[in-house]
């Protein structure tokens, strides 16, 4: 199989090194940068399968990297890293097209297990972010304006529940008794629902989770 | 009640305000010396700086004079307005009917001045006080007042003229004061505008640094201590690692959540019990919660289950990493606890291990909740927590 092609932008230098040494020979680390102009630049230049992108950078921060990116070459995955657990931060870089999420504590084999799955087109939830939007989702008081994107089905909660609670996606298939597969479309479409959705509460419960 | 002298000199002596405004009135009668004391009073005493509290002003030196209250309503305004202007009226009948020979021409200008500048006068006052109010959120000088009092100066300047000289010279005189005044204006302008903005970014600047004090404070208390206590534990992996995680947990706690004061919130009650059992056991436990509400015996119960549950898997698991996910619906609250350890055979725990059987199961059930455990050797333990809300 060709290793998955990576670009590394993250502003300190030790955990690049750190996840460079981390990652499997499944990952092939092609270029890194540590800030937004540099990470435009790199990621314009090398075409990488995927990027694993610090929500917090100079110059803008992840979610910059992603709008100025993404219009130009939607082929190119996003996978966000980060320590922050502020739930604007996480469903910010979410909206802005990252195609998941995990924290910086994250082990390596995780990691490389989590790369090549965006790579393969799908979607990647830390406990964290499935607890941030089975509350989010759940939050819901007003009207929804478009009822298939503004609601998680109910094998979709189940699927988000069993990750809050710790189990890795073979888990979940052999508790619903379903594919791996299907537990990637079903959180593939959660994350089109969290991206594409209007419900501006999204956006307003993130922001209101810290103000509190 | 002009400008607060009478009230700041009896709160300095300790008498009452009345009997000295009676003083200065009888003391004005005596050749006027009254009306010289109250005017050297106001301008050369400073005004008491107003204390935050309501009211509560401490003249504090000698002769410092108070002048009204916080938060003065605008009847107190007027009341002092009206008072400077029965002062100025009452003067001009004074001298008149002293009959000191000055024409009434020059007397009514002359008081209209007077009048203006005091209220210009008790404006910057005003200004002065509103300075060291500004940290309670004090009001503006008023522009509507400022203005008038101006007009009022203009007006006195004006009639005085305009009585004593031809009215085309006063035009011209007029005109001449107005191109220079505009002139001094565009002159002056940019130094005004570059004071007021120099005194804004310095406030700026100011809680700027209060804000990284506060910072440089809390990274001290906590993270250097930690750092220093990780260092003198180098050999000791397992202290470094419940070192590192209350101080991650800590740091997070202080940067992403808004002042934990729902003391009575359940899920905020599970987060600080799970901590503890990280700090006092070296694992790490990931707490995941969803929704919220308020804690009562039976959630009080449940959270000394849960609790138990985490310290058995702790403890007994081994596996370091501990997985909690809480969810709190409208009519239930679901807890799952999970590790990833080794697991046991349910039958061959033996009865007198209390344990499981009581402190977990039972307890849930005797508080009308439900606590399944499903295991099995090398495949980890799984303890599901339901309990009805009333």
């Amino acid at each position: 199989m060709k290793p998955v092609r990576v670009v590394l932008v993250d502003d300190h230098r030790l955990f690049r090194s750190g996840v460079r040494a981390e990652l499997g020979s499944r990952v092939d680390v092609v270029g890194e940068a540590d800030d937004v102009p540099s990470a435009v630049a790199a990621i314009t230049a090398l075409v990488p399968d995927v990027v694993l992108l610090d929500v917090h950078l100079p110059g803008g921060g992840g979610a910059e990297v992603l709008r100025a990116v993404l219009p130009k070459l939607p082929d190119v995955r996003f996978l966000a890293v980060s320590v922050s657990d502020a739930a604007e931060d996480v469903i910010g870089t979410i909206r802005a097209g990252a195609r998941g999420y995990v924290t910086k504590t994250i082990s390596g084999a995780d990691l490389t297990d989590a790369v090549a799955r965006v790579a393969d087109g799908d979607a990647v939830f830390s406990p964290r972010l499935a607890g941030f939007v089975l509350d989010a989702f759940a939050a819901t008081d007003a009207p929804s304006i478009d009822p298939e994107l503004d609601a998680l089905t109910q094998r979709e909660r189940e699927v988000l529940r069993l990750i809050a609670r710790g189990y890795a996606y073979k888990e979940i298939a052999r508790e619903l008794f379903i594919s791996v597969k299907t537990v990637e479309t079903h959180v593939s479409s959660v994350l089109r629902k969290l991206q594409l959705s209007n419900r501006h509460e999204l956006t307003r419960w993130a922001t209101d989770r810290r103000l509190v | 009640m002009v400008a607060g002298v009478a009230r700041g000199l009896a709160d300095h002596i300790g008498v009452d305000a009345l009997v000295v405004r009676a003083l200065f009135v009888i003391l004005a009668f005596a050749g006027g010396a009254g009306i010289a004391m109250y005017a050297a009073f106001w301008a050369f005493v400073p005004v008491a700086p107003q204390s935050l509290d309501d009211g509560g002003v401490v003249g504090y030196a000698l002769g410092r004079r108070r002048r009204g209250r916080v938060g003065r309503d605008r009847f107190g305004d007027n009341g002092q307005y009206i008072a400077l202007a029965t002062v100025a009226i009452g003067g001009v009948l004074a001298v008149q009917s002293l009959g000191l020979g000055l024409p009434g021409g020059l007397l009514w200008p002359l008081a209209l001045t007077g009048f203006g500048a005091a209220v210009l006068w008790r404006q910057a006052d005003d200004a002065q006080r509103t300075r060291w109010r500004t940290a309670v959120g004090g009001q503006r000088p008023r522009l509507t007042t400022t203005l008038a009092g101006a007009v009022l100066v203009f007006a006195g300047a004006g009639t005085f003229l305009a009585y004593h000289a031809q009215l085309g010279q006063v035009r011209n005189g007029l005109l001449s004061t107005a191109v220079l005044v505009t002139g001094i204006a565009v002159i002056t302008g940019p130094w005004w505008l570059g004071t007021v903005r120099a005194l804004s970014t310095e406030r700026r600047a100011r809680i700027r640094e209060q804000e990284r004090a506060e910072l440089a404070a809390h990274l001290h208390d906590s993270v250097l201590h930690t750092l220093a206590l990780i260092q003198r534990h180098v050999d000791d992996p397992r202290e470094v690692q419940r070192l590192a995680r209350g101080q991650e947990r800590e740091l997070r706690t202080w940067l992403y959540r808004p002042s934990s004061d729902q003391e009575r919130d359940f899920g905020r009650a599970l987060e600080r019990a799970l901590a503890e059992i990280e700090d006092s056991q070296g694992v790490s436990i990931d707490v995941i919660v969803v929704g919220e509400c308020e804690i009562d015996d039976r959630l009080n119960a449940t959270l000394q289950a849960v609790r138990e549950a985490a310290l058995n898997a702790a403890k007994h698991s081994g596996s370091d990493a501990i997985s909690v996910y809480a969810e709190i619906e409208p009519s239930k609250v679901t807890v799952f606890v999970r590790d990833r350890g080794k697991g046991f055979d349910m039958n061959a725990v033996p009865e007198d291990r209390l344990g499981v059987k009581e402190s977990i199961v039972g307890r849930m059930e005797r508080h009308g909740g439900k606590a399944f455990i499903r295991t099995a050797p090398s495949e980890g333990t799984e303890v599901r927590f339901e309990m009805e809300l009333k």
